[in-house]
């Protein structure tokens, strides 16, 4: 087939000097489960790579191993060629509920980071205004969670994550619990922040043409024994104008050979 | 919660107490607080005796006729007050009323209206299981799917099968939500009932052994009650989760 | 025109009051007086001080006893929901006390702390103090867990999970669980007037029974309700105020 897609981990993957983050071999196992079994996976600086797979295949522990939420079994995971030995600053996560304060505003929402890090209110809330502005809700700052929709809700997650200023931003399905109109919204802003900011996007969907419309490389992930099957990097369709892309043959080439690969593990 | 890799049941920690208890009966740290075995012992003593039968068959009877009663006028008259508008408008505040009110207070009215006797206690234990067993009942029925009662319908199904094999059926876990805590309350009021009125069952057993300071005896008395509502509590909450297993995914 | 809803309660208020004084003027029993008998007895023992110097012995006990079952609860109830150990330890004991017919602790209070104000303390706490604890309990377990990933994401202390994220995020149910706890206070606090010593409304209730004044009686009986009934009333509309959307907000809805 002609389209530019590698398989995982060969030479063709970018030089180390632009990997932002590396999984080496990690594992991970709940009592008797294997969640995660000697997965490596390598996240170049500056792109977007979503893990891409069905329910049960261990892209969210990946992503909270990650993090610094959960602890591997076994492996380590690099950020920056540091081992990952908790939550770090260089690091931001975008939980799929949102994770809002209810009972705070969204200035203080967003904030909450930067108050966790000990920075004065002033300053914090300077630095909030910014964020939330860039995500679209000023006029909203004195509002709560339950006043706002589930979209504006995420957006208060994501300006949360981003006013921290961490290099990798981790994203659990951020969008799953949005309308379908929310989200087409989402994914375009979404790839105009990964190319106007220059951080590492790392990406969990279960939505196949979310994960080709957005990704710069997707990881494909499959269940018992959890694995990356498939590195695919759909590089050519970056260059394409986003009112298109999803009439492209190579966008619908990929989403349909992706589906054909995972259909099998689809009760 | 684990010790070196073996699970704990969850309420084993009350043998700890229980040594505890021992342990300060033995070193004799207080009149009042005699050793746990000795309670024990007396408690087998006791169990044979015609006072502690009698007590013991006097607050069944009055225990097992008022949540009779609860659940017989409380699930009916919450299913009605469920599915009418108008009763449920009327009834409602007086429900909420009677269910956070203080009912202890009703007690000696009905020790003048019906006398110092069984009569009372049993109303007693009604009053205090029937609020939450209507308000639940309610609630079962106001929250059934509306699209399962269209369901009925469309295959047919008439008034008094839609109540038998959707309404009663959908509103099931909520009614036995309501019966157990009901239940518990009841629990309470019949005691609460026995202690105001103090010549029936365990209350007339409480005098008798406070007023002559027995105090293995009122402990052996007070092991006994806690671990009947206990167990009766448990049992209604096992009951309770058998039923319920299918309310999550209606 | 007034709203259907009130209009509603009116009514049924007048049906029971109604059939109150209907049944008193039968009479059904020589111990059933009419409801405005019983109105005007509330009247004159409000004019005259009576009632006023009752509730305040009442409420003694009531207050003490409900202050110290929410601090010693909340803080037992915040350290079970916190602490595995803790919990295996101290919860059963809450979990036995919640199910049990407490009030059969009474004679033994009485013979221990004596017919005074420790008895009926006493009282108000074994009543009020369990569901406390429990509910204190379950809604620091019940804490949403990406909400405390998330702050553990932001790299937060222990502490600050604790302060900034666990305790606010479980104050409405320990909210609702100080107003259960104030409910039962008020059982234990008119149990052990009426059992231990006749004082404040259960002396009211008491003496006007025994000289056969049971419009007084009744009076005092209907007071304690409609007060209990109130104050538990304005604590849900404190708890709806302070905590309005405090559970929502989250992508579930």
């Amino acid at each position: 087939m002609a389209m530019p897609q590698t398989n995982a981990l060969s030479e063709e993957s970018p030089s180390t000097a632009d990997i932002a983050v590396s999984a080496r071999n990690v594992s991970k196992n709940y009592d008797n489960v294997e969640a995660l079994k000697d997965l490596s996976l390598e996240f170049p600086r500056g792109q977007l790579t979503s893990l891409l797979g069905p329910s049960g295949c261990g892209k969210t522990t990946l992503l909270k191993i990650i993090a610094g939420l959960l602890e591997p079994s076994a492996g380590t995971v690099h950020v920056n060629g540091q081992a990952v030995t908790g939550p770090g600053p260089d690091r931001a996560f975008v939980f799929q509920d949102f994770a809002l304060l209810p009972w705070a505003s969204v200035i203080r929402n967003v904030a909450f980071g930067l108050e966790l890090r000990g920075v004065a209110t002033s300053e914090r809330e300077a630095i909030a205004e910014k964020y939330i502005n860039d995500v679209g809700l000023s006029g909203f700052e004195k509002s709560y969670p339950h006043e706002l929709s589930g979209g504006m809700r995420q957006r208060v997650g994501l300006a949360r994550a981003l006013s921290v200023d961490a290099d990798v931003l981790l994203m659990d399905e951020p969008f799953s619990a949005v309308d379908e109109q929310t989200r087409r919204k989402f994914q375009e802003d979404l790839l105009s922040l990964v190319a106007n900011e220059n951080k590492t996007f790392i990406f969990v969907t279960h939505s196949i043409e979310e994960a080709v419309y957005v990704s710069d490389q997707i990881a494909i992930l499959l269940p018992r024994p959890s694995r990356v099957s498939d590195i695919i990097r759909p590089t050519g369709l970056r260059e394409k104008d986003l009112t298109t892309i999803r009439r492209d043959p190579e966008y619908l080439d990929i989403v349909d050979e992706i589906w054909t690969s995972l259909k099998t593990y689809v009760e | 919660m684990k010790i070196f890799g073996i699970r704990l049941p969850r309420m084993s920690s009350l043998i700890l107490w229980g040594l505890l208890w021992e342990i300060i009966g033995r070193i004799e740290f207080s009149f009042f607080v005699p050793p746990l075995s000795a309670v024990f012992a007396t408690l087998f003593e006791i169990i044979g005796t015609a006072a502690f039968q009698k007590a013991m068959y006097e607050t069944s009877y009055a225990f097992i006729s008022g949540v009779f009663f609860a659940i017989v006028i409380g699930i009916p008259t919450g299913i009605i007050m469920g599915k009418n508008r108008l009763i449920d408008e009327l009834l409602l505040p007086w429900v909420n009323i009677f269910l956070s009110a203080p009912l202890t207070a009703l007690v000696p009215v009905l020790m003048v209206l019906f006398g110092f006797g069984m009569k009372s206690i049993i109303i007693t234990t009604t009053l205090f299981a029937i609020w939450i067993i209507i308000l639940n009942a309610r609630a079962g029925v106001m929250q059934i799917n509306r699209s399962l009662i269209e369901m009925a319908h469309s295959f047919g199904a008439s008034s008094w099968e839609a109540f038998s094999k959707i309404y009663f059926w959908a509103a099931l876990p909520e009614i036995l939500g309501g019966v157990r805590i009901g239940v518990i309350r009841a629990v309470k009021g019949v005691i609460i009932g026995q202690l105001l009125i103090s010549i029936v069952g365990f209350g007339a057993l409480f005098e008798l052994y406070s007023a002559n300071f027995l105090m293995k005896h009122f402990w052996a008395v007070l092991i006994v009650l806690f671990a009947l509502a206990f167990t009766i509590s448990e049992v209604l909450a096992y009951l309770e989760r058998r039923v319920s297993y299918y309310a999550a995914k209606r | 025109m007034m709203n259907r809803s009130l209009l509603l309660k009116l009514l049924s208020a007048f049906i029971v009051f109604g059939t109150w004084e209907i049944a008193g003027r039968i009479p059904v029993s020589y111990a059933f007086p009419t409801f405005i008998e019983s109105m005007k007895a509330l009247f004159d023992m409000t004019v005259d001080g009576r009632l006023f110097a009752a509730y305040g012995e009442t409420l003694k006990p009531l207050v003490i006893g409900v202050i110290i079952s929410a601090i010693v609860g909340i803080a037992v109830g915040l350290w079970s929901g916190l602490n595995e150990w803790f919990d295996w330890l101290f919860s059963p004991i809450f979990i036995v006390m919640q199910a049990a017919p407490l009030a059969a602790l009474i004679p033994l209070l009485v013979m221990i702390y004596g017919i005074g104000l420790t008895s009926k303390i006493f009282v108000v706490c074994i009543m009020a103090m369990p569901v406390i604890v429990l509910n204190t309990a379950g809604a620091v377990r019940n804490t949403p867990s990406s909400l405390t990933e998330m702050g553990r994401s932001f790299q937060a202390s222990n502490w600050e999970v604790i302060l900034k994220i666990i305790i606010p995020a479980a104050s409405p149910v320990i909210f609702s669980g100080l107003r259960l706890g104030v409910s039962a206070g008020f059982i234990g606090a008119i149990l052990s007037e009426l059992k231990i010593t006749p004082t404040g409304v259960g002396d009211i209730i008491t003496y006007s029974r025994s000289i056969a004044d049971y419009a007084s009686m009744y009076a005092a009986i209907f007071s304690i309700i409609v007060l209990a009934v109130l104050f538990l009333n304005v604590l849900e509309k404190i708890e709806r105020f302070l905590f309005e959307g405090n559970n929502r907000g989250y992508a579930s809805d």
